[in-house]
């Protein structure tokens, strides 16, 4: 069998919805149980997943979110994102999906890299004191492309 | 299924190595598996794989990395150092319990 030690992923976390912040976390959580390097790196709302103010209140989008299945303008209604983000919160945590501040412990201590991204940080001026301890660093594009060097880069 | 001898035993395994029937599994074949794999087994290997075969007895699943972490005593971090490069499926095959199925 090939030493998959041997493999990489890079995931680049760009959304601040639950729909776009899951999906890259079971990835990258999947990579390392598979015994694959992996390095996170957290982009624009993506960082609301690592900020400790807004980690523990992504919600499901449901405005301009066809996968919902519900019109637009419903998914406009006040308390409906609250009300599908609650739903979906129960399934998972049936499916024994962890909540996204336990995800992001579980998978800095998988032995993934954690990194915030610089532009962003500027732009939203976030400090270092606003981030969960698990973030490593915060690096700028260049330093993700080599760090990503030799692996796979999947953007979410 | 492929035959295999561990331990000095007949068993039978999967492709991937996991023993198919739960019976063939003895302390003495972890140890080996657990050779196989490029581990020696130390106390904290035998809490996770003591856990592993229980809670397989008892829900009829092996257990996920997350269940295993929740319950076994053991915490993520010293899990991947216990069993290095995929600590879920390598635990499993020395527990003797089949590969763990699910995305977390």
């Amino acid at each position: 069998m090939a030493d998959l030690t041997k493999e990489k992923i890079s995931l680049i976390i760009s959304k601040g919805s639950l729909d776009g912040v899951y999906p890259g976390l079971i990835m990258a959580n999947g990579a390392r149980m598979e015994g694959i390097e992996v390095n996170l790196f957290f982009t624009f709302f993506g960082l609301d997943a690592v900020v400790k103010k807004t980690m523990d209140h992504i919600k499901v989008s449901t405005v301009g979110n066809p996968g919902m299945h519900i019109p637009t303008l419903m998914g406009m209604l006040p308390g409906m994102s609250g009300l599908a983000t609650h739903m979906m919160k129960k399934q998972m945590d049936s499916l024994d999906i962890p909540t996204i501040p336990e995800f992001i412990e579980m998978i800095h201590d998988s032995g993934a890299g954690m990194y915030g991204c610089k532009a962003s940080v500027d732009m939203f001026k976030l400090k270092e004191e606003d981030f969960c301890e698990h973030i490593d660093k915060v690096i700028t594009v260049g330093d993700f492309y080599e760090m990503a060097e030799g692996g796979h880069i999947i953007f979410t | 299924m492929p035959q295999k001898t561990i331990a000095g035993k007949e068993v039978e395994v999967n492709e991937e190595g996991f023993l198919q029937n739960p019976n063939d599994w003895s302390k003495e074949v972890a140890k080996e598996i657990a050779k196989e794999e490029g581990l020696e087994l130390g106390d904290k290997h035998w809490q996770v794989i003591d856990y592993m075969r229980s809670d397989f007895q008892e829900t009829e699943k092996s257990p996920t990395v997350r269940r295993i972490t929740k319950n076994s005593g053991i915490n993520t971090k010293d899990l991947y150092q216990l069993f290095p490069g995929g600590p879920g499926k390598k635990a499993a095959k020395i527990a003797g319990v089949p590969k763990p199925v699910g995305c977390v």
